[in-house]
């Protein structure tokens, strides 16, 4: 086994999640089972090849260009009203579970 | 005239010339709903106010004899991972029980703005994760042709109305097969465009570099005039590419004789039913009859496609999800004390079980001392699965596959084993992962009546291609079973 209980509780800590005991314990099966599908990538030598992040670098890219200058396809001003216009206060907070006039409001942050 | 078995342009001729109206054809959509929805479970979410408001835009312009837009009057179904302002939005989660997005998804805009009307959201798997539709929070969707089996996922919703007459056309998304597969479970076309044709602004985001919007259709023709409308860059979605579109309804009619076809043996091996493949060679056999030249090709790293897939799609969702913290949007615990108990109980609550599973898995991935042996590798090999793409259209100028392994299995047959479910997108999520388009058309029947796809891969931007090979292949078998009717 490859993820123990521990990692378990490590993962879900670091991705804010609560999982009861059963959680965790169906977690720690599938998980296992899931990643040791995953192992036959290593059947694989990629030593020599390029990591692939998106689909984008394949087109609409100026090749003659370096860094940022490449994607000036996808670029614009930056401006405070750019594309869009930004929301009303109203609006942005009307799906709030808890709010003010202008803030969202949260429980307390600093425990003391 | 029957109203809920129109094509797009038979709806918008049939308006314009004043036989009916959009108003009494979305009556028409939303009394079939009523009686048949029950059943199967394809609408979330109804939108009769927006909808009724469009279908009287439409009347006023048809009574004045101006000319209506390309859907002028045309009932459609969104799947629910689209957002609509002023209409409640889900991704067919908990978490996003209440959620009522201040704007409206490019894709929904665009078909408005072309005259469609929006009968309301599409059921789907929470987040667009799965395979069968069963991991929709609220019901499981079921399949018109068959109500014990599924209708596929994660667009189940969006394919199943169409097989049940409930919507004209819809939209969906696709990340690992979420359009094609439910497709061709349900008997009808689903087209996956380019990555980067259609703007993903305003979806619900799963996996940011798979994401794919696009349209399931009851014929090849109305998935083009879709494709048409909502194709297309958008600067709200920096991802969307600056390559023209070309009309594709014009490309469905140019020849296809002298077309090279790719067969990948890859896509017919072990796991392969029996009826599938003899209803998808057949089907090749028939396109090789209208002139095309069958080639083999070789994609030799297929069998990892999958391991891949899963990698990549959950850590971007990981990073995805991470958003759904109940503070601007989305479900808060009660009773909580604390910030950091609010988000963990917030999500524990709101995430069902297979969302919980990928955002570990994702996390898994990326977290530190694993970052290289699970994520790196994966888009090590994401780009070895695109070169055999590259290296494979060099020869051909499409490839065809069978969609799915299987046709649509029974509801609950897969649903305790994860790994059982993934494989199920076995022959569709390459595609996903290299960016190239994907078309699902029907191509027969099992024994059991159950609808079989054939799957049409083209390359990067040219979905003319796969269009017009889709469409004739159609046009033969329409002939075919009218001769034989």
């Amino acid at each position: 086994m490859k993820v123990t209980d521990k990692d378990v509780a490590y993962v879900a800590d670091l991705a804010n999640l609560e999982l009861s005991e059963q959680e965790r314990a169906a977690m720690l099966r599938d998980l296992n089972s899931i990643l040791d599908y995953v192992d036959r990538l290593n059947e694989l030598d990629t030593s020599d090849v390029a990591p692939m992040a998106q689909v984008s670098d394949r087109y609409g890219v100026d090749v003659s260009k370096q860094g940022s200058e490449r994607f000036a396809y996808a670029s614009r001003e930056d401006v405070v009203e750019g594309l869009r216009k930004s929301l009303p206060h109203a609006e942005a907070l009307a799906n709030a579970p808890d709010a003010d006039e202008d803030f969202f409001r949260v429980p307390k942050v600093i425990e003391r | 005239m029957d109203l809920t078995s129109l094509t797009i342009d038979a709806a918008r001729a049939a308006i314009q010339q004043r036989k009916t109206t959009a108003f009494a054809l979305a009556e028409a959509h939303y009394a079939r709903i009523q009686q048949q929805d029950g059943q199967i479970g394809a609408f979330l979410t109804l939108s009769k106010d927006r909808a009724l408001e469009q279908a009287d835009r439409i009347d006023r312009m048809a009574a004045e004899g101006k000319p209506l837009p390309p859907l002028g009057g045309v009932p459609v179904g969104i799947k629910d991972v689209m957002s609509t302002r002023g209409l409640r939005t889900t991704a067919g989660s908990k978490i996003l029980e209440n959620y009522v997005p201040p704007y409206d998804c490019t894709a929904v805009a665009r078909m408005e703005a072309a005259g469609a009307v929006v009968l309301g959201k599409m059921n789907c798997d929470e987040f667009a994760m799965g395979s069968s539709n069963e991991n929709s929070a609220y019901r499981p969707v079921r399949n018109p042709r068959d109500l014990s089996r599924v209708p596929g996922g994660s667009s189940g919703g969006s394919a199943a109305a169409l097989a049940a007459d409930m919507a004209v056309v819809t939209l969906g998304s696709d990340t690992g097969g979420s359009i094609r597969q439910p497709a061709s479970f349900c008997g009808v076309v689903g087209l996956m465009p380019t990555y980067g044709r259609v703007s993903r602004y305003g979806l619900i985001a799963f996996a940011s570099s798979l994401d794919h919007i696009g349209p399931l259709a009851k014929s090849v023709k109305d998935a083009a005039i879709v494709l048409r409308t909502i194709a297309g860059r958008d600067p709200m979605d920096s991802t969307s590419a600056e390559v023209p579109a070309p009309d594709y309804v014009v490309e469905l009619d140019k020849p296809v004789r002298g077309m090279k076809l790719g067969v990948a043996k890859e896509y017919f091996g072990e796991g392969l039913d029996a009826e599938v493949r003899q209803a998808v060679e057949s089907a090749i056999d028939k396109l090789r009859t209208l002139g095309c030249e069958i080639v083999p090709v070789s994609l030799p790293h297929t069998p990892y496609a999958i391991p891949t897939y899963y990698v990549i799609a959950t850590a971007e969702a990981s990073a995805n999800l991470a958003r759904f913290d109940g503070v601007r949007y989305s479900h808060r615990a009660r009773g909580v004390k604390t910030l950091s108990e609010m988000y963990r109980r917030s999500r524990d609550e709101g995430f069902g079980a297979e969302v919980k599973r990928r955002i570990m898995l994702g996390t898994y991935a990326l977290s530190a001392g694993y970052y290289d042996a699970y994520y790196l590798k994966a888009q090590k090999v994401r780009t070895l699965l695109t070169r055999d793409f590259d290296e494979a259209f060099r020869k051909v100028d499409a490839i065809v596959t069978p969609t799915s392994p299987t046709a649509a299995f029974r509801l609950g047959e897969k649903s305790n084993d994860p790994l059982a479910m993934y494989l199920a997108d076995i022959y569709t999520v390459t595609a996903d992962l290299a960016g190239i388009p994907g078309i699902s058309i029907p191509c027969g029947e099992t024994k059991e009546k159950l609808p079989i796809g054939l799957q049409i891969l083209g390359k990067h931007f040219d979905e003319g291609t796969i269009l017009r090979l889709a469409h004739s292949y159609e046009e033969t078998s329409k002939s075919h079973s009218a001769a034989g009717s």
